[in-house]
């Protein structure tokens, strides 16, 4: 299978240099490779294309293959392909909760952008992921801990970011639980008495809690119902507009991608076989498997 | 200010196995800098198409749309990346469709001035030119504070425009703005568009209203034979010159 024109193009200019100097990126992958299992030497290799990407030999699955991509601050990323196609993976291993098989990726404000994040050490990659990022996941069991206070659940990032202050731990505990609209008289309940939306609000508000100049993520408003997911939304697009958070969003749901997305990014079987504006993927899709996706939308 | 030289858009639909479509093929016009085109031609045969190639909603097939850029000099809008078209949208080129898709519940005075903040407006300031800007376009101030979703489909297009004439962009392009448009809106709409013209604004657009249309356009460029062919800018009609 042949890549879509628009893709050939796009590389031909990145080789080029031809984005304005003033212009850096806060996120640059290149070569992404996640495999699960150990592989064997039957494993074919990533760019050979079979079902399921799976080694019928040792079982093993290649979930992400060669992902390249820049990220520039303020800017929002969206990442949609049908489930299976990565897209989850792919967050995860850009916040190191999965190892990345192979890869570089590379953080403007971390070490001057020019050391490979990918092959650091664990106590670095904490660090990093402390200082510089944030993460959202689908589901706020995996983001929050449950039984513990939300304002605590915001000490703890903000704890792991260097601040030991317990007075100002406090204060920006309110004042990050204020912006996602969550009762300050409730600030001290645990996130399992709240509803799924808040869950995810205090999610959102622990993974600003550092100020990171890059958020991940991942479904926030998959399960939401509509009132909430278009606060949700709207919270979203105001953070990027006050702070300039760039952002990964990942979403099955091409109307969230529509409203928050400046660029889309499509993955399908662990590749990225569409890449452009939001606009232009979504009324001008050239890839088969993106005409698809577009025109089953509602 | 725009060249379009030898632009082909051709839709290749994978999906209902129609094959290839071409809406344009070979078009080629300029526009100069503070005039208006207007484009006519029946329907379907490709009008929004060339706007859409111009803003890059779609991508040409081949062919090039030179662009005249205040701060990244002249552009190739076909070729330019995503990024540089991102710049650009934010700070010179309006669109105006004949819908508006905005977040829900978020009120119309902010869904208006939000397009200023990226260019580094105060939330305050952002919000009073957008207030001028409702003013201007006959917008009830009691809806200033209401979402759109709730607004009469006049009043959806009017935020609309809105949005797109608070940043001033340079190449403004219309895609049927006044569609759906009582005839003292469409009055106020023209009116706003020559005060922009007056102002330098290059303009673009396709009107089904020939009366708009003769009196806003300076040219007209005639769309002839649909499934390609050839297009010729002509002068408009004398209506058109009355400034």
């Amino acid at each position: 299978m042949s890549l879509p024109s628009r893709l050939d193009s796009q590389q031909r200019q990145g080789a080029a240099q031809d984005a304005a100097p003033d212009e850096r990126p806060i996120l640059q992958v290149r070569n992404l490779n996640k495999r699960f299992g150990d592989g064997c030497a039957h494993c074919l290799p990533a760019h050979v294309e079979h079902p399921g990407n799976r080694c019928p030999r040792c079982g093993s699955v290649q979930a992400c293959i060669d992902l390249n991509f820049d990220l520039y601050p303020g800017e929002i990323l969206g990442v949609v392909g049908e489930s299976g196609s990565g897209k989850s993976t792919m967050v995860r291993s850009l916040y190191f909760d999965e190892d990345a098989t192979s890869g570089e990726m590379f953080i403007s404000s971390c070490k001057n952008g020019e050391s490979n994040l990918l092959a650091e050490s664990a106590q670095q990659k904490r660090y990093i992921r402390n200082h510089v990022m944030g993460m959202v996941y689908q589901n706020p069991y995996l983001g929050l801990r449950m039984s513990y206070s939300s304002s605590g659940n915001i000490a703890e990032k903000l704890f792991a970011a260097d601040h030991f202050h317990v007075g100002r731990i406090r204060e920006r505990a309110a004042e990050l639980l204020g912006r996602v609209e969550i009762p300050l008289g409730r600030m001290d309940e645990p996130p399992k008495r709240f509803s799924g939306g808040m869950q995810q609000r205090v999610q959102i508000s622990k993974a600003l809690a550092n100020n990171p100049p890059l958020l991940l993520l991942d479904e926030v408003t998959t399960g939401l119902d509509l009132s909430v997911q278009a606060r949700v939304l709207d919270l979203i697009r105001s953070l990027r507009r006050e702070l300039k958070v760039a952002m990964v969003v990942v979403s099955h749901d091409l109307g969230v991608i529509r409203m928050l997305a400046d660029r889309t990014m499509v993955l399908r079987q662990g590749r990225i076989i569409e890449m452009g504006l939001t606009d232009q993927i979504l009324e001008d899709p050239q890839h088969a498997y993106t005409q698809l996706l577009v025109h089953s939308l509602l | 200010m725009l060249e379009v030289v030898n632009l082909t858009k051709s839709f290749e639909l994978h999906v209902s196995q129609v094959g290839k479509v071409y809406p344009i093929q070979g078009l080629s016009f300029h526009i100069r800098q503070g005039r208006f085109l207007g484009i006519a031609g029946p329907s379907g045969i490709g009008k929004s198409t060339i706007l859409k190639c111009i803003f890059r909603t779609y991508m040409p097939s081949s062919g090039e749309v030179w662009y005249d850029s205040l701060h990244e000099g002249r552009v190739d809008l076909a070729q330019a990346d995503d990024r540089q078209m991102i710049r650009l949208r934010e700070r010179e080129l309006g669109y105006v469709s004949q819908f508006l898709k905005v977040i829900p519940r978020v009120p119309a005075v902010d869904i208006v001035a939000e397009r200023l903040l990226p260019l580094g407006w105060s939330q305050d300031d952002a919000r009073r030119e957008a207030e001028r800007m409702l003013e201007r376009l006959r917008i009830p101030r009691k809806l200033w504070q209401a979402f759109p979703a709730t607004f009469s489909g006049g009043e959806q297009q009017r935020v609309n425009l809105a949005r797109a004439f608070i940043v001033r962009p340079r190449l403004m392009i219309l895609d049927e703005p006044t569609a759906s448009l009582d005839r003292e809106t469409t009055s106020a709409v023209i009116e706003m568009l020559q005060a922009m013209k007056r102002e330098g604004t290059t303009m673009v657009g396709i009107f089904h209203d020939w009366d708009v249309m003769e009196q806003v356009a300076d040219e007209i460029l005639d769309i002839t034979l649909s499934g390609g062919g050839t297009m010729r800018p002509k002068p408009a009609a004398a209506g058109a010159q009355a400034e």
